[in-house]
């Protein structure tokens, strides 16, 4: 690799900018190194975690179902009711789950090694699939949010009988094993998951209620335009 | 004049450093101008400034992954490219092998 550009690469791979000019042509003819040149690097900050959904709104229909699906306040709305990326920081790392939700493809992440999810062109057989997948509320039998609520008032009177932490761990894994089967969630993000601190069915209950409240304020603020 | 913009993709293996390095040779050998920036998705996370400014350059040639990829990056970032914007992407280069 010829001196400049094996420079150029390592300033790169240390998060520094550079801006290749003229005069830095001119300085490794005489010598000199591009980092050497006054104003050419740009420290950047190395504490950002490289995975967040980024929406493709050429395919986007602002449906919501991200938004309904995510749990964790991903998404949001902007002034104008359409779906945005508001809090990328809360985004688990490895998982595309929100993307294989998304009826239109329309959610990449960039740093995914699969097609279409990496932000490769989306063919017929990626809109087939689509098609074919089941979506958040048939994923659990109907309403979810009935059958979460369904979920939590057995989960409370099994556990006045027989509150049992082990069988409650249990439970949790099996229903983690599934959404890992049906492909919803990476194996190495499921490994990551400390499953002796999951947030309760009530607490899952309530951030999913709250999300499709906000779902459902955005769609009809759009349907009154 | 066109405004050259490379991107190393610092923080994933997506693209393979044969790929990177080669296209970084070339640009290199060319001699033209040209900026340089580790990670572009770590830019539009940021909502950089520079970004906006690039999204205005007549003639910007972007080296760095899937069209479609880094037209969203952009658009999220607040600054929807130019459909004149040149998209050189390095995930399906084989000028390296």
């Amino acid at each position: 690799m010829p001196a400049i550009a094996s420079e150029i690469a390592a300033l790169l791979d240390s998060g520094n900018s550079v801006t290749v000019s003229a005069d830095t042509y001119q300085a490794s003819h005489t010598g000199n190194t591009p980092s050497t040149i006054a104003g050419t690097a740009t420290p950047a900050t190395r504490s950002w975690k490289p995975w967040f959904p980024v929406i493709d709104y050429d395919r986007c229909t602002n449906c919501m179902q991200c938004l309904s699906f995510c749990l964790f306040d991903v998404y949001s709305v902007d002034d104008n009711s359409r779906i945005q990326v508001r809090n990328q920081e809360n985004c688990k790392t490895n998982c595309p789950a929100c993307s294989r939700v998304c009826p239109e493809v329309a959610i990449m992440f960039p740093k995914y090694s699969g097609s279409p999810i990496n932000g490769e062109p989306v063919n017929a057989s990626d809109l087939t699939r689509e098609k074919m997948k089941v979506n958040v509320s048939s994923l659990l039998g109907g309403d979810i949010y009935s059958t979460l609520r369904n979920r939590s008032d057995q989960a409370k009177s099994r556990f006045s009988t027989e509150r049992s932490a082990d069988k409650a761990l249990a439970e949790r894994k099996r229903c983690l094993d599934k959404l890992q089967r049906d492909g919803f969630i990476p194996a190495d993000v499921l490994a990551e998951i400390d499953l002796t601190n999951l947030p309760s069915p009530e607490e899952i209950q309530r951030r999913a209620a709250a999300a499709l409240a906000k779902a459902q304020a955005a769609l009809a603020a759009n349907a009154a335009k | 004049m066109s405004h050259t913009l490379y991107c190393r993709c610092a923080y994933a293996q997506v693209i393979p450093e044969l790929v990177k390095n080669a296209r970084l040779e070339q640009l290199c050998a060319s001699g033209e101008e040209f900026e340089a920036v580790p990670d572009l998705c770590e830019m539009a996370a940021a909502r950089a400034p520079r970004l906006a400014e690039l999204a205005c350059k007549e003639d910007l040639r972007i080296i760095a992954c899937h069209p479609r990829a880094v037209k969203g990056l952009f658009t999220q970032a607040g600054c929807p490219l130019p459909a004149s914007a040149e998209i050189l992407n390095m995930r399906e280069d084989s000028s390296a092998s």
